[in-house]
């Protein structure tokens, strides 16, 4: 009887993916990126990992105790900021440093906002522009194989020449996660694969920027191709810009969000003061989202279109 | 005496210009780098604060209504002058690290605010009490933030310096810092209710949201609309009364009437 006449809300119908579904398909997404990362910089990129995610979500858990809110760990969404703010830090950074982004991260950004799907921006992001200007030469200390070097971006920016096979593969000196281009694509694929995210605004922010680049680099392929395979590009494009809080719901907005994404991140590169700025373009993005989608309400079904 | 003592302890505590009325946020953010700077600012504005209320609070039958904003500002900006003369004489130190901040204060909105809303209106001793404990109450505010963020940001309080560099969190000593700390103390003044014009000394509302628009969800909703609805029938009721009594009134005199007629 009870069954019967069982009175709920709409939707009806739901499909199987859970929160906690969506978040582990993140994280084994993540894991080709994590694994090249552990193998290229060593253990300490490891512990930098472990010891991001413990961070995020040891605040989230005494953050939820302290304010008596419901525990929401198990969700996963906090290893997850927590994964993508330590592939977001160089291997060599004394870990208190993401320990703090990522207590910033969750207790600043999402937390104090409302938690999960409150937040206004990207919180692992946030946290790492908090870290880049709190503490500018540690998160910008790129070694490899025991050498400090320029990161192929600023070479690039200070016009040299770049390997476009060692950045393709990755044996070049950056943060733990951004460096393996196909160590990146495999993830993604796997994310695409499980539907997890649409290709919309990946594409859409990438063709943006090789299009910005091939404008204002003087049509030269090379550079173009270094400007997609070099810094987080492919990171920001797949993993971060796609997540589902901080970018558009409508089909139409997610485009304008990639384009918006790709324009700023050009102009940051090239005409800005630093090499990389895929991280400010994604967060500025984010404070957007609102606008654009508003602008990019799709018809309701029923409803005819503005008559011309 | 009483009342003076009443308007040091509101500005300090009660309306508190930082944390409880939010006025002069551009000082508050742009010149609480270091402690020394923010008393610097804090002291700076209260001198001009006092002698603007006074001078305003006697003058307050002259000034005609109708162009008081700018004699205000003509007084305000005098004084402003003099404080930055003075200033650039004995400490250019601080002279120099506040800067363009020091000619700004004549557009403060806590001196044209408490010359409006009190000293337009009062005696000159109770202005003159009343720029002192807002200038203080300023003062305190701006010390309170800026001591967070020179801890925070430059590892020191007063100049004195005792974090390494390398755990010195650099956004502190910039704009976004300022926004972090200025929110988290409002949030603790919030939290642990100090008492303050915004919470607590307000006549409570009858409705179960306590009329505060951020708890009226759910249930408190529904109880409100219980009540506005017997405060409407009890409002009826008493209308109905008053025209029942009116009419038996009516009643009364027209037989009073007709009484001394029949007489």
């Amino acid at each position: 009887m009870g069954k019967l006449l069982n009175v709920s809300s709409s939707p009806h119908v739901r499909s199987k993916e859970t929160t906690q579904s969506i978040m582990l398909d993140v994280c084994i997404a993540m894991l080709p990126a994590t694994a090249f990362g552990v193998v290229q910089f060593g253990i300490n990129a490891l512990l930098v990992l472990i010891a991001t995610v413990v961070a995020c979500v040891l605040s989230e858990y005494v953050f939820e105790k302290v304010t008596k809110k419901p525990i929401t760990i198990c969700d996963l969404s906090a290893v997850v900021t927590g994964m993508i703010l330590a592939l977001n830090c160089p291997a060599s950074i004394p870990l208190w440093i993401p320990m703090l982004g990522g207590v910033f991260a969750i207790v600043v950004v999402k937390q104090l906002y409302g938690g999960l799907g409150q937040n206004f921006m990207n919180p692992a992001l946030a946290a790492r522009c908090f870290l880049l200007i709190s503490f500018a030469g540690k998160m910008s200390n790129f070694t490899l194989d025991g050498w400090t070097g320029a990161t192929p971006l600023a070479v690039l920016k200070n016009g040299g020449e770049v390997d476009l096979a060692a950045m393709f593969i990755g044996k070049i000196p950056g943060t733990i996660g951004e460096v393996s281009v196909i160590a990146l694509l495999i993830g993604a694929a796997y994310l695409v694969f499980k539907k997890v995210i649409t290709l919309r605004i990946p594409v859409t922010y990438i063709a943006t920027v090789a299009v910005f680049t091939l404008i204002f680099g003087g049509f030269d392929i090379n550079y173009t191709l270094a400007h997609i395979c070099g810094g987080g590009l492919i990171f920001g494009a797949f993993f971060m810009a796609t997540d589902y809080v901080t970018s558009p719901i409508t089909p139409k907005g997610q485009i304008v969000f990639g384009i918006l994404l790709g324009v700023l991140t050009g102009l940051f590169r090239m005409f800005g003061g630093s090499a990389e700025g895929v991280s400010y373009a994604i967060i500025i993005s984010n404070l957007l989202v609102p606008l654009i989608e508003r602008f990019t309400l799709p018809v309701a079904f029923g409803k005819e279109g503005k008559k011309s | 005496m009483n009342k003076c003592i009443e308007r040091l302890y509101n500005g300090i505590i009660k309306e508190n210009p930082t944390f409880v009325l939010m006025l002069g946020m551009c000082p508050t953010l742009a010149v609480t780098t270091t402690a020394i700077n923010g008393v610097g600012m804090g002291l700076s504005t209260t001198a001009v604060l006092v002698f603007s209320n006074l001078i305003i609070s006697m003058l307050r039958k002259i000034i005609p209504d109708r162009v008081r904003i700018p004699a205000y500002i003509v007084i305000v900006a005098s004084l402003v002058t003099i404080v930055q003369l003075l200033l650039q004489a004995y400490v250019p130190s601080l002279y120099n690290s506040l800067g363009i901040f020091i000619p700004l204060i004549v557009v403060n909105c806590i001196i044209l605010g408490r010359a409006e809303a009190y000293a337009a209106k009062n005696g000159p001793v109770e202005s003159a009490f009343d720029g002192i404990g807002m200038g203080l109450g300023f003062t305190v505010g701006l010390t309170c933030i800026a001591i967070f963020r020179e801890i925070l940001g430059a590892g020191s309080v007063f100049g004195m310096e005792f974090i390494p560099e390398d755990f010195r969190i650099t956004i502190f000593g910039l704009a976004p810092g300022a926004f972090f700390v200025l929110a988290g103390l409002t949030a603790l003044q919030n939290k642990f209710k100090a008492p303050s014009a915004t919470n607590g000394s307000v006549p409570q509302s009858k409705l179960a949201c306590g009329g505060n628009c951020m708890n009226c969800t759910g249930s408190a909703c529904m109880a409100n609309h219980t009540t506005l609805e017997t405060l409407r029938i009890q409002a009826e009721e008493e209308a109905l009364a008053a025209k029942k009594a009116a009419l038996a009134k009516k009643e009364a005199e027209m037989k009073a009437k007709m009484e001394k007629k029949d007489e």
